[in-house]
Formats: C-alpha cells, sequence, structure tokens
C-alpha cells in the first residue's frame, strides 16, 4: 500500500523501508516513524474505540499525552495493551492490534453504547444498577466489564527481562527540547556530571517539529549538532527513550528507560525497559508543555487532532493529517500549523480564530471571531461547520481539523511533593509555584518561556542555578538567534453552542455535560468532579483534558480558574509496566535464597525442600519404594530414636556476644539467669518483649569468661539480633559488649539418637573426651575434628534424644556432612528433615514458633517460674500482669485422641465436652500436630484455660471449618522419655 | 593436617570464573576473614594492632592494606580484616592474641561470599546492582548497600577496574545470578 499521506522533508529515513501490520493489514513506514505517524502516512485515521461510548478515535497528539490511539502492541505473550500508537517507534515486522473493541475496528457491535449516551452519562451506574443489589457482582459488573475497559491482557507470562539500576549525577536535566539542551551544553561544558534524560526516542523536543531556525541552522539540525556536542563530553549522559517518572524525596527521580522497546524482541538477557532511581544534587525540569483541544460538538472523530500535532507530523514525520485541513485556534499557534501545511502544499479550507484580531499572513482564508460548531463523518472527519462572527453559519470542507487551545505547561514534576501551580492570567495557563521540590530549578516552557529564544535563555540561567547550588561555576554559553514571538492569547476552552456532545476526556468518553452534571449534582471540589466524571483518570491522567474540565467548572461555580485549582499530580508521569517495577526480582528470583551448607548434598539425595523464611532446608529425604511423606518422616524419626540421625540445623540464628559485659547483657536479655553459667556449658533461654510476652527461645553456651554464642530459632534470627542491637545501643548503652551474627560462619548439624557419640567419636578427635562423664548434658566446648579441623561442639537436644550439635566453617560444612554419613554407615545412620525434627520436638514436647506465636507468656509455656525474681530482665515486670496470671490462664498441654485413629489437627479448638460449640466457650487450641510413629497415634501440642490441672480430662476438638469433631483427652506435653532420661545418656 | 576438603561459596570445589562480554566475573575463595570490634577501653590497642596489621585504621566508608592483609569499615569502632587463607585460616585466632581481651574478634570466614567483578563496563554493571555511586568512588573506598535484597559491601580495586563485593555466604548463588544477569544486560 502506498503510503499516500507521505510528503517530502522530515526527519524519517526514506531510504530505508519497514513492514508492519495494523488489524491484520500490512503497511510501509520508515525509520524515524512513530506507529502513528506511518498510521496516518498510509492513510489511517482511524486507529481505536473510545473507552465507554465506542466512538471511533484517532491520534489527537504526537506524543505520551495521547488519550485515543492506544493499540495493543506485539503478540504473543509479548502482547502490550494500552499503547500509545504516538510514542511507539517504528520497526520492522511491528505488529498492533487496535482494541476495545467487539467486532471490526470499523464495525464495532459495541458502538451501540453511543446511542445509548443518554443512559451512560457521568455516574450512571452509581444510580442505574441498584437494585436488586444481588446483580451486581453477577450481572452489572461483569457485563459493564466487558463493555468498557481498554485493551487486554496476553494472560502468559512475559517472556522479557527488567532491569532496576540506580545512577548519580549533579544535575538531572528532564527534557530534551531548546531550553533542556541549553541547559545541559551550559552544565555539560561547565564539567558538571549531567544526565539529560528525554522521553523520545529522537532528542531535540518541538525543535523536532517547528519550522523555526536557530542561527543559520533549522531547529532540528541545532538540536542534532548540540546532541553530538553533548554526547562527546564524558562527563554528560544522554538518556533518550528515558522517560522521568516521578520526583521523589533528596533530589531522587524514577525513570523507565525503554532499551529494546524499538525492537520486536531484545537480544537474549537484554533487558526491555530499565527503571532508574537517579540521585541528581540537582534537577533542571524542561519538560516543555502540551497543547490544548477546544471543546465543541463531536470534536473527536478521526482527523481532528491538535494543531501542533499537525505540524510535528508534517515537519518531523513528513506526514500531512490530510490532503485538506482546517484550523481551529484561540492564538496565533494555530495559524503556524495552517502556514507550515500551506508552505508543503497541503490545502487549507480556512483558520477559524475566535479573536477578533486573528492575523492574517497567508493566501487562505481566516475566518476571524469565530468557532467551530459541529463537525461530520462517520469513522473520520469529513465536514466542519463553523459559526461565523456574523452569526452565519458555514460548512469547510477538511479531512482533518488542527485545534489549538493554548498551551500548558508541563508542570507535573514540579507537584509530585504536594506543591500546587499558580495561575498564570497573560498565558491563561498554570505555571510552577514556589513551593517545589528541593534542588529543582524549571525552565522553558514547562515554566511558561514558550518562546525558543526565551525557552533556551531560561535554560541556561536553570543550569547556572543548578551549578552555583552546587558550587560549581558556570561557563559561558552563548545562544544562538531564536524565535522569539510573544504569546498572543485569548481564553477558550469551549464552543457553548450545540446539544450533542463536546469532548473533554477522550479517553474515558468525559464530556462538557458530564462536567456540567457533575456540578447540578453538588460535587464542587474538583477532586470530586474528577472521581465522578472520571475525568483524568484514565492512562493519560487528563494531560489534554484536566484544564478543560477546571475551566468550566469555574465558569459553572462563579470562580476563578485558580480559585477552583487542580488535582494532585502524582507519579508515574506516564503509564508504567509492573515488569520494570519489578525487576529481575520475580519467579524464583523473587527474593534471595539461603542455603545450607549441605544443600548440595541432600540435592544429590533427592530432598525435598522446603522455604523456611529465604533458607531453603530439606524437609525429608525420600529413599526408594516411598510413595508418602509420611513414609519417609517416619522412617526417620523411628531410625533417629533407635540409633542416630542427623540433621542440617545451620539455619539456627548464631549470634556472638562477646565483651566485659556479656554475661550481664544476657541477663537482661533472657527472664532466665545467665550470670552464673560457667563456662563450658550452655543454657537454654526464653527472651521476653517488653510487655512480657515471649519473643523466642534458644540456647546460650558460654565459650569463654566474656563470650558467648546465643542461638535463636530461623525464623526470628534477624529480629533477635535487631532487638540485642538495640538493647545494646539504646537501652544499656554503657554496657561493655559487642556483637555480630555468625550464623552463616559456622555449618551446624545436630546429631542426635543413642549412637549420636559412637558416631561422633569417630570424628571427633581423640584427645577430646565427649564421654558423658567428660562431655555431659548441655556442655560445649571448642574442639578439633577429623585430624585438626576446628569446631564446636554443644550437647543440647532439641529431639529429646541423646544428642549433640557440631559446628564446623562453614566451607567445610559440606565435607562433614559426607563424613558423618561415612562413618555412621555402622550405626545405620539417616539424614532427617525439618518434618521429622517437628515430629521429635512435639513427641518430647519442646515449644517452637507455633507455641510462641506473639500471644503467650512463659507462663502459658511452662515456664512461668524461669522468670527469675532476683534480677531485672526485659518483659520480666509486665509478665506479672494481672491479666496474665489468672487462675485459668492457657497452659500448654499434650493432647492425643480418645480414639487412635483419629487425626488431630493444627488449629481446632478445645471444648468442654457437653455445651455450645462458640467462641464464648473455647477452652484453647492445637498449636501443633503430628502423627507420632513411635505411640502410633496422632498427638498435638496445645493450649487449655487452665491446664496444668486439666490432665486426664477428655474434651471436644473442634474444626467447625473442616467440619472435624473429635474426642481428645489432655495429656502431659512429654509424649516420649518425659524424665529426660535418653538425652543425659 | 584434617581430612575435610572445603567447597566455594558457590558449591564448586574451584572457584567459579565467568566471562560475559568484556566482563570477568570471579568467585573469590582464597581470603580468610575476621571482624574485630573495640572493646571500652580498648580503642588504643585495637588501633595499634590494626596499624601493625593493615597499615593504618580505617576511616569510615574506608579500606587500607598492607601487605597482604586488608581491612574494611564494617560499622562504629569495628572493621573487618581479611588475609589470605592459605597462610591465615587461623587469623581469629591471631588476633585474639594480638589484642589481649581489648577487642572483640570473630572469625568471619564462612559467613562470605566474594565475587570481583572487572572490566571497563564495571560501573555499568554495578549501577544495575546497587545505589552506590561507583564513578565516584575510588580505591580505598568502601560502602555498605544492598544487592538483590542482600547487605552487601561493595569496594573499587585494581586502579578501579575491579569492583569487589561481599556478600553473605549462603546466599551466594543468588549474589552471583544477580550479578551475572547485570553483566548480560551490559554485555
Amino acid at each position: 500500500m502506498t503510503q499516500q499521506n507521505r510528503i517530502s522533508g522530515g526527519q524519517i529515513d526514506t531510504s530505508q523501508t519497514l513492514k508492519f501490520t495494523f488489524d491484520g493489514k500490512q503497511y510501509t513506514g520508515h525509520p524515524g516513524d512513530t506507529l502513528a505517524s506511518a498510521l496516518l502516512a498510509n492513510g489511517v485515521r482511524l486507529m481505536g474505540r473510545s473507552f465507554k461510548y465506542h466512538r471511533p478515535r484517532g491520534v489527537l497528539s504526537a506524543g505520551s499525552e495521547e488519550p485515543n490511539a492506544l493499540v495493543e502492541l506485539r503478540g504473543g505473550a509479548r502482547q502490550e495493551p494500552n499503547t500509545r500508537a504516538t510514542t511507539v517507534e517504528l520497526y520492522n515486522g511491528l505488529l498492533a492490534n487496535s482494541q476495545n473493541r467487539l467486532g471490526s475496528l470499523k464495525f464495532d457491535l459495541l458502538a451501540i453504547n453511543d446511542r445509548l449516551s443518554n443512559f451512560l452519562t457521568a455516574g450512571f451506574y452509581y444510580k442505574t444498577f441498584m437494585w436488586p443489589a444481588a446483580f451486581w457482582e453477577k450481572l452489572y459488573e461483569p457485563i459493564i466489564r466487558k463493555a468498557a475497559g481498554l485493551g487486554s491482557l496476553s494472560l502468559k507470562e512475559d517472556p522479557d527481562v527488567y532491569d532496576k539500576g540506580f545512577l548519580h549525577c549533579d544535575v538531572l536535566i528532564i527534557g530534551a527540547g531548546p531550553a533542556g539542551l541549553a541547559a545541559a551544553l551550559t552544565a555539560g561544558r561547565s564539567g558538571a556530571s549531567v544526565i539529560l534524560a528525554d522521553e523520545d526516542f529522537r532528542m531535540g523536543g518541538r525543535l523536532n517539529s517547528e519550522t523555526f531556525t536557530i542561527g543559520d541552522a533549522s531547529g532540528a539540525d541545532w538540536a542534532a549538532a548540540t546532541v553530538a556536542e553533548l554526547a562527546s563530553l564524558p562527563n554528560v549522559r544522554l538518556m533518550s527513550r528515558t522517560t522521568v517518572i516521578g520526583a521523589f524525596d533528596h533530589g531522587i527521580y524514577g525513570a523507565v528507560e525503554r532499551n529494546n522497546d524499538h525492537v520486536a524482541t531484545p537480544d537474549e538477557g537484554k533487558p526491555r525497559q530499565t527503571l532508574w532511581r537517579i540521585y541528581s544534587k540537582q534537577a533542571v525540569v524542561c519538560a516543555g508543555a502540551l497543547e490544548r483541544p477546544i471543546g465543541f460538538e463531536n470534536n473527536d472523530r478521526p482527523g481532528i487532532m491538535l494543531a501542533s500535532a499537525m505540524r510535528s507530523y508534517a515537519n518531523r514525520w513528513a506526514v500531512a493529517a490530510d490532503k485538506r485541513v482546517a484550523i481551529f485556534t484561540n492564538n496565533d499557534d494555530g495559524h503556524r500549523a495552517a502556514a507550515d501545511l500551506h508552505a508543503k502544499g497541503v490545502k487549507i479550507s480556512a483558520v477559524v480564530d475566535t479573536r477578533a484580531d486573528a492575523p492574517r499572513n497567508n493566501d487562505y482564508e481566516v475566518l476571524v471571531g469565530a468557532q467551530v460548531i459541529d463537525t461530520k463523518g462517520r469513522l473520520g472527519l469529513t465536514f466542519a461547520d463553523v459559526r461565523l462572527a456574523d452569526g452565519s453559519e458555514r460548512t469547510l470542507e477538511c479531512g482533518a481539523l488542527g485545534m489549538s487551545g493554548g498551551w500548558n505547561p508541563n508542570v507535573h514534576m514540579t507537584c509530585h511533593q504536594r506543591g500546587r501551580p499558580v495561575w498564570n492570567d497573560d498565558l491563561a495557563a498554570f505555571v510552577p509555584g514556589a513551593d517545589l521540590p528541593a534542588g529543582m530549578t524549571v525552565a522553558g516552557a514547562a515554566n511558561g518561556d514558550f518562546s525558543t529564544a526565551g525557552a533556551m535563555a531560561s535554560g541556561v540561567i536553570g543550569a547556572k542555578s543548578a551549578l552555583k547550588a552546587i558550587g560549581l561555576k558556570a561557563k559561558t554559553t552563548k545562544l544562538p538567534q531564536a524565535e522569539d514571538a510573544p504569546i498572543n492569547i485569548s481564553a477558550f476552552w469551549y464552543v457553548k453552542e450545540g446539544k450533542g456532545r463536546a469532548w473533554l476526556d477522550q479517553q474515558n468518553d468525559v464530556t462538557v455535560k458530564d462536567v456540567k452534571l457533575s456540578h447540578q449534582e453538588g460535587f464542587r471540589s474538583v477532586e470530586h468532579l474528577k472521581r465522578y466524571t472520571t475525568l483524568g483518570m484514565a492512562t493519560d491522567q487528563g494531560k489534554t483534558s484536566n484544564m478543560g474540565g477546571l475551566a468550566i467548572m469555574a465558569e459553572l461555580a462563579g470562580k476563578t480558574i485558580p480559585e477552583v485549582g487542580t488535582t494532585i499530580f502524582r507519579p508515574p508521569y506516564t503509564p508504567t509496566a509492573i515488569g520494570v517495577l519489578a525487576g529481575r526480582a520475580r519467579g524464583q528470583e523473587f527474593h534471595p535464597k539461603r542455603l545450607t551448607p549441605s544443600h548440595h548434598w541432600a540435592k544429590e539425595q533427592g530432598a525435598v525442600f522446603v522455604e523456611v523464611g529465604n533458607w531453603l532446608r530439606a524437609q525429608w529425604f525420600p529413599q526408594k519404594g516411598e510413595t508418602h511423606w509420611r513414609q519417609s518422616v517416619d522412617r526417620e524419626v523411628i531410625a533417629t530414636r533407635k540409633s542416630v540421625g542427623v540433621c542440617d540445623v545451620t539455619t539456627l540464628g548464631k549470634i556472638d556476644v562477646q565483651g566485659a559485659d556479656a554475661a550481664e547483657f544476657l541477663n537482661k536479655i533472657y527472664c532466665n539467669g545467665f550470670a552464673k553459667l560457667a563456662v563450658g556449658k550452655t543454657r537454654y533461654g526464653l527472651m521476653l518483649r517488653e510487655d512480657g510476652i515471649a519473643m523466642d527461645d534458644g540456647t546460650a553456651a558460654r565459650m569463654a569468661e566474656d563470650h558467648f554464642v546465643v542461638t535463636t530459632t530461623t525464623a526470628n534470627a534477624l529480629g533477635v539480633y535487631r532487638h540485642m542491637e538495640f538493647v545494646r545501643q539504646c537501652l544499656f548503652p554503657d554496657m561493655d559488649v559487642q556483637l555480630i551474627s555468625t550464623t552463616e560462619a559456622w555449618a551446624q548439624f545436630a546429631v542426635a539418637g543413642p549412637n549420636s557419640r559412637r558416631l561422633l567419636q569417630k570424628i571427633v578427635d581423640p584427645e577430646y573426651d565427649i564421654s558423658n562423664e567428660a562431655f555431659p548434658f548441655m556442655a560445649c566446648g571448642n574442639i578439633t575434628i577429623c585430624g585438626g579441623l576446628r569446631a564446636r561442639l554443644f550437647r543440647i537436644s532439641f529431639s529429646g534424644e541423646l544428642a549433640y550439635e557440631i559446628a564446623v566453617p562453614t566451607r567445610y560444612g559440606d565435607a562433614l556432612m559426607r563424613r558423618i554419613m561415612e562413618e555412621g554407615a555402622e550405626f545405620d545412620v539417616v539424614p532427617y528433615g525439618t518434618e521429622a525434627l517437628g515430629v521429635m520436638r512435639i513427641e518430647k514436647g519442646h515449644a517452637t514458633g507455633n507455641e510462641l506465636n506473639g500471644t503467650t507468656t512463659a507462663l502459658n509455656l511452662g515456664m512461668g517460674r524461669m522468670v527469675s525474681k532476683k534480677k531485672d530482665s526485659i518483659g520480666s515486670i509486665l509478665s506479672e500482669r494481672e491479666g496474665l496470671n489468672t487462675d485459668d490462664v492457657l497452659m500448654q498441654v499434650g493432647i492425643k485422641p480418645v480414639d487412635p485413629s483419629k487425626p488431630v489437627p493444627a488449629g481446632a479448638h478445645l471444648m468442654n465436652l457437653t455445651g455450645p460449640v462458640d467462641a464464648d466457650h473455647d477452652q484453647g487450641y492445637v498449636t501443633s500436630a503430628c502423627y507420632s510413629p513411635i505411640l502410633g497415634h496422632h498427638i498435638a501440642l496445645g493450649f487449655v484455660k487452665g491446664g496444668g490441672n486439666r490432665k486426664g480430662e477428655k474434651m471436644r476438638l473442634v474444626s467447625p471449618l473442616t467440619k472435624v469433631e473429635t474426642e481428645i483427652e489432655i495429656v502431659s506435653a512429654h509424649f516420649v522419655d518425659p524424665e529426660g532420661e535418653r538425652l543425659r545418656a | 593436617m584434617h581430612s575435610l576438603s572445603p567447597i566455594t561459596a558457590l558449591g564448586g570445589q574451584t572457584p567459579k570464573i565467568t566471562t560475559i562480554g568484556s566482563i570477568n566475573v570471579s568467585e573469590i575463595d582464597s581470603l580468610a576473614l575476621a571482624s574485630i570490634a573495640t572493646r571500652k577501653g580498648g580503642k588504643t590497642v585495637t588501633e595499634k594492632v590494626l596499624k601493625s596489621m593493615i597499615g593504618s585504621v580505617p576511616a569510615v566508608g574506608k579500606t587500607c592494606s598492607k601487605g597482604s592483609f586488608s581491612g574494611f569499615w564494617m560499622g562504629p569502632d569495628q572493621w573487618m580484616i581479611t588475609a589470605p587463607l592459605e597462610t591465615h585460616e587461623t587469623i581469629a585466632d591471631d588476633l585474639v592474641a594480638a589484642v589481649v581481651s581489648k577487642a572483640s574478634v570473630t572469625e568471619q570466614t564462612g559467613a562470605w561470599a566474594i565475587f570481583d567483578i572487572s572490566g571497563a563496563a564495571m560501573p555499568d554493571v554495578c549501577e544495575r546492582l546497587c545505589a552506590v555511586p561507583i564513578r565516584e568512588m575510588n580505591v580505598g573506598d568502601v560502602c555498605r548497600t544492598s544487592i538483590h535484597q542482600l547487605g552487601c559491601f561493595v569496594t573499587p580495586m585494581n586502579s578501579g577496574n575491579t569492583l569487589r563485593v561481599v556478600g553473605p555466604r549462603a546466599s551466594a548463588r543468588s549474589l552471583y545470578h544477580a550479578i551475572e544477569v547485570a553483566a548480560k544486560s551490559v554485555a
């Protein structure tokens, strides 16, 4: 297909042709085109359907403010909805489809909504679908969602990768138009480290779209030469295709760089986009300005666009919006569009100017004091009806109509920290206020300096101001001569004539009437207007529509526009993919994993892993023939209790506590006493929170007078360390105590079972006597193993068996695990995982995180007497609160089913044998439950009111959610070896 | 000599060395580490030991070296000392003997994984890993930062062409993965 609207000139490479497909039809374009410019070049004006009424829509703009020309870009898993055709850089093989339609784009069946528009005004769903209530979720909402909405998701995993990164600079310049380039030149030549970011793939901003000259060169050529000079400066980083999306605290800006959006498929390993966090000492916002449309009846037909966009298409992309165009303007800029297109041989039907003093500079018609009152054309503009100054009506034949309602400085970035823009009457626009984020200056059109010369000059001033703020001297930058036309505008927001719909927010289908309805229904705050009508709530965030809505609201309320004010501007400036916010943190790499020292060995054994915090722990080790996890776990428990088992317990937190006051410090941290613990001994310790509730438990081993090794539970390792640091630094800063985590420095293994000593005796060097007499229960010490490797040995037991924990420097953990298995073969040693570990600790009645659940006290846990009265420790006072020490306080107990074949579900609640089953009659709950292969039935730990006196009592165990009701008996929590004979053996 | 063979943080018998484009990522398994923290009244002795061992007392955000020993600032009154593992595996014991209870010494060799990222594009890789101002950092600087949610120390070395990353050993694979994908982005 020929590019029938392609004209000469522009900044595209016509020596190369690119093929692309839109709605299944193939077209051609050139490098430098956007999807929108290429479609227009091919005579395609109809690019999408509107949100609510499914009105036919084409491009309104030529930039990121585009509300209408949204497409589903690419296909398959890479399909991306709501992509603005105006910012999509054309590449060979590009695939795009129109969206939000039922049927074809030309014959969208949901266009019926346009006929029902009287029923679909602002807030219609708040009023229309109120009854019957049950219909909302099942009927109304699905239908509305089907009819409205924009693009669709592929529902497939995004195959591309996204990066995150961090940049630092002296001066960040946001926008590379005339102001941004002048600012970058000034700062770059002065030696500052500069980042110049621009959302476009070609830097230059409006210079690429206008025919003004700068010095002897065209604006575009000057921009290209300036960019080339900046690229040669090592202290300047040029970032095109990079949108600064937000201004955050302390000079930090978020920016999305589209690294590979301009290719079909990024190279392997290369990111599609990168989210940069830019740390700037100073920032100069040169974000330019956006032209405003004008509200009039049927101002949304394909072919009706901003006059500045019309110039962009003609001058930058060599595309005539149509063979015959008209202009509707309230300022001189509209005339420039007519002049530029006229010069390129496009027929100008007329320039319709609302002003009585409109200029006449060319040999085409200017309709002075006139207004466009309506348009015609089903799928694209064909005619525009004009009310002339004398009251008569005239129809203009045109396939495109350029609107120019004035310009809005792009104040977005200046308001991200609640700054408010201020009204400028001369510009009829808001400009940045004085309450800018720290370190920010604004220059160019973003600051209301609309002429080219004015923008460049203010860019230089902005850069100088930034340099001065960081103590750098600016070198003189001489600017070439440039256009410096004054602003000549007469505020004009919408045409009052006509009963039809005049569109304000084209993406969300909000009309002038909707704003009036909102006012009529009592919404006076601009924020309420926004939410009731959805004005400015679409993906374009109302960049082309908010101002019109505010102006109409002001008129209706009898206020000035600044009295009405603006809504809050929030990041991101343009729609941002969730993928780039996630970066590499997705799937298996969502968070880092921690591998135990024996991980590789365990993997070789086919271990099944479970995530505990970030740790991957072996849950059980299936053996051949085992088809159910219970078979593996039961075997591991039985083998360990019968002979010996080994478990990697490196994950338990280890904190090195040293210093002259180390013992006194532990005395404060733990509720039980530690000051008198002998060197070479380990003690179980319980930590309380300030409020007397149990925080964590573990052991502290005294390796020397001034050296303890504290262990914590795996889950609480970080929290306990943080707590201890708080206590050290804030509560007892005078104590001589130093802390450091050694969790990962030592590989630690529990070796448990009646043969554990015999096994370890084969590994521990013979000079160390680990007999029961020399190394009794709760002993600890530094030893050597395997011929001289330094190690630590602790005689502690979580399983209730004769057991040790042996630690070696982490790098030897793998080898030690293998050696234990080799040496233990004669004892039928088994590795056991966290499930068997859990079963054995329940059998023994040892509490863990399930019991230390943030609501339980030492008393609840059956350790009330451990809270020493002879000393002050954290939480001891508040643990004495009356409410925590009542006669019927919850106490930890053992639970077993009366019928041994019945399971005991964790989380179930305990009720008396008779009486109601409800919260008022709750007697307690189950915290941990398992099948005990040693006892041959299920067992559990739990809390029951007054538990100490209820042993032997039968109760009902109920789980209403799982519909379980079982009779159980309250028993001792120590199911196995209640006297502790095994662990002392 | 004991009979247990060590493995590296990445689980290999030898350190992993990877070339990705012009970037080299090397696992460093040849360093012994120990932390040293001043005890109350121990400033003079601790500083004397530090000066003797690594040449000076590293200030906040600084490293220093003397011979094969290096050290960097970890926190208030706390430093990390490194030395060749082959000759100084018992560096912690040596330090304990030197500070005579005036400082707390803890063996850290097994707690950390170390990776060196080398090549002209090292700063580009670093920018995709962490928030340190790498282009403003010099040899002798060290910064604590977060890489892929992991607390790490980073320090430029070898005339600034190499970045040494010291991160938690148990997460060595995740840390290496983060470095690898960042290097692929840049390569």
